[in-house]
């Protein structure tokens, strides 16, 4: 069973040049105690998504078809923002990019932790022991006295290291992690993907890890799902998909990674082009217009190639080509 | 906390000895004798010399600043032309009344200006929203004189709801607080406006802030984190403006208490320009003057001790 089944998910945003169609027909699964990467550049939906699973979309934007099941029986996309409270925080808890911002700055550590377990009948000492227990377990030097100060006495990686301690507090079954790592300097950002992982073994939650770090994605992940322009390009096992990527766009992306240069070069590789008006999406593949492989079928809309068990692409070309551009 | 008392406090004493400095130039150029002032027309060249040499105007003008100052300091604030009480005791027998009204407009401010500016906030856009923004244009432009005026006909004369002037029996705290609802609101009204449009902005533009889409994705109450996490940031800088405010207030005081007919430092000022009591002038403006800047530290040592990040940076 998965704990996170998204299938056909769609949300548009009403604007003032018309309706913005920023994700469209979404499908990837989270299966239970696996941690799932989201990759893509900025603007490609990420945050969206997590906030259409959240139930945190802004007020012009609506769910227009789709569901999202949530450990295989309910589905969010039905819930009332009532019952997508009470689930947020005990069974689906968030850890967002800015550590700098994420901790309400007037309020004490200790006040924060213990607000989030409003829930709970506990007294307030217990739930004081149960925030010192988390931070000592994230690894925070003077845990016990920690409650009493403020975000701003903590360095930014602390701060993220508390954040994940109040996102892993309440035993969530759905972790989404929203590029947690990307305001981090890179020795802070393996310690912190290796806490993550340490926690996430210990709590036995799944993981929504989004990233556009492609080394975090494989270092941490077990599966990834690729975005572009609002739609999932391709999904599948991490290593599957790093070695034999079979949408154009993850090629393009993975020959853009810093890390697989192996020549030295005074420019780094880039995609030509930009993500698609997402008012006017064209009818056809999303990524044509970038897509160096682009021809006549690539003007209908894509259907989604099984290429593998579990790995998918939405390239009409997906099955031809996928093991010849391997060694991109 | 201390050490930013402390610095704040320094500050403040730099404050008031340049409000001295300056009340001191303007006492010196009006035009005009005070002993002459002080005598009147009658009075004859010896009585007036013998007056110029007792309140130390043969001396050079530093001196005669040095002794204005270190007196101001030590609450020496010269005598009453008339009666020749000391004038510290006249204005410190009037502040309470002032003092009381400025409260009173105070409480009405944010009573009123806080939850509106949250409602409005909250419900951005709405119909609610922009009557908020209106009804606070409407009150900052109304000036507070013509709001004691209309309050005085609708609410004391023609609906008789409320007694009209004074400030109540000696004693009676009840009798007191009846007659301090229609100046208070006199002054206070203005205030409701800039407070509601102040916390709305700051408002809407702390729920925009990373740490409430955290607080939201807990899952915590709306009311928590509209009112705990939202308000406890957006009210710092009303109450920074109020401390500014206050000096504001304290003119409308002189207004709500000449109309209200109302005992008051403003009062006691409006009187003594009219009978030419100079000495009461200045140390009524200078006893204000202090007020105002205690006030203001006061409202920064709120702000102090309800933001860490302030605390903490002194």
């Amino acid at each position: 069973m998965s704990t996170l089944a998204i299938s056909g998910l769609n949300v548009v945003f009403s604007t003032e040049d018309g309706p913005l169609h920023a994700l469209k027909d979404v499908t990837f699964d989270v299966p239970e105690r696996r941690i799932v990467g989201i990759v893509g550049e900025s603007g490609c939906g990420k945050s969206t998504l997590i906030n259409a699973i959240l139930g945190l979309l802004a007020d012009n934007g609506t769910i227009s078809g789709g569901e999202v099941l949530f450990e295989g029986r309910d589905d969010l996309t039905q819930f009332t923002p009532r019952q997508m409270r009470d689930l947020r925080g005990p069974r689906i808890s968030t850890v967002f990019q800015d550590p700098m911002g994420a901790l309400n700055p007037v309020l004490s550590v200790g006040r924060q932790m213990i607000n989030i377990q409003y829930r709970s009948d506990q007294s307030k000492e217990q739930k004081a022991a149960r925030a010192i227990e988390m931070l000592k377990l994230v690894r925070i030097p003077d845990a016990d006295s920690a409650l009493e100060r403020y975000p701003h006495q903590f360095s930014g990686g602390m701060k993220q290291r508390i954040a994940i301690a109040m996102a892993l507090m309440m035993e969530p079954a759905l972790l989404i992690a929203d590029e947690p790592t990307t305001a981090l300097d890179a020795t802070l950002e393996v310690t912190t993907i290796e806490l993550l992982k340490d926690l996430q073994e210990k709590i036995g939650c799944s993981v929504m890890f989004i990233s556009h770090h492609l080394g975090v994605i494989a270092e941490l992940c077990d599966d990834v799902v690729v975005m572009y322009a609002g739609e999932v390009v391709e999904r599948g096992p991490v290593r599957e998909v790093f070695q034999h990527p079979s949408h154009p766009y993850t090629r393009r992306l993975l020959e853009c990674d810093p890390a697989r240069q192996t020549e030295r070069t005074r420019i780094l590789p880039t995609i030509p082009g930009e993500i698609p008006d997402l008012r006017a999406r064209p009818r056809g593949c999303v990524f044509a217009a970038r897509c160096l492989d682009r021809h006549e079928g690539c003007d209908t809309p894509q259907p989604d190639i099984v290429v593998a068990p579990g790995h998918a692409a939405r390239c009409n070309l997906a099955g031809q080509t996928a093991r010849e551009g391997a060694g991109a | 906390m201390l050490n930013y008392a402390v610095k704040r406090l320094g500050l403040a004493v730099a404050i008031v000895s340049l409000a001295m400095f300056l009340l001191f130039c303007m006492i010196y150029l009006v035009p005009g004798d005070p002993a002459s002032v002080a005598l009147g027309p009658r009075a004859t060249d010896a009585m007036k010399e013998a007056l110029r040499i007792k309140m130390g105007l043969d001396q050079p003008i530093w001196v005669q600043f040095w002794h204005f100052f270190t007196g101001a300091w030590t609450g020496d604030l010269g005598e009453e032309v008339l009666s020749g009480r000391p004038v510290l005791d006249v204005v410190l027998e009037q502040l309470p009344f002032t003092l009381v009204l400025i409260a009173g407009g105070i409480s009405w401010s944010v009573a009123l200006g806080i939850p509106l500016g949250c409602w409005a906030a909250i419900n951005r856009g709405s119909f609610a929203d922009r009557l908020v923004g209106v009804l606070s244009v409407a009150v900052i432009a109304v000036p507070s004189f013509v709001i004691a005026i209309y309050a005085l006909l609708i609410f004391a004369v023609t609906l008789q709801w409320l007694p009209a002037i004074g400030a109540g029996e000696p004693g009676d705290p009840g009798d007191q607080l009846v007659h301090l609802i229609l100046p208070s609101l006199a002054v206070g009204l203005g205030w409701v406006g800039y407070i509601a449009r102040m916390v709305r902005a700051s408002m809407l533009e702390v729920l925009e802030a990373s740490h409430i889409r955290t607080a939201r994705a807990f899952g915590l109450p709306e009311n928590m984190i509209t009112y705990r996490y939202a308000l406890t940031i957006a009210i710092l800088p009303t109450i920074t403006l109020l401390g500014v405010g206050i000096g504001q207030m304290l003119s409308s005081a002189v207004f709500a208490e000449i109309v209200f007919a109302r005992p008051g430092v403003g009062k006691l000022v409006y009187d003594a320009i009219l009978t030419r009591n100079f000495p009461v002038v200045t140390g009524a403006v200078l006893v204000t003057t202090v007020i105002f800047v205690l006030l203001n530290l006061v409202a920064d040592l709120i702000v102090g001790a309800l933001d860490p990040r302030v605390r903490s940076s002194f």
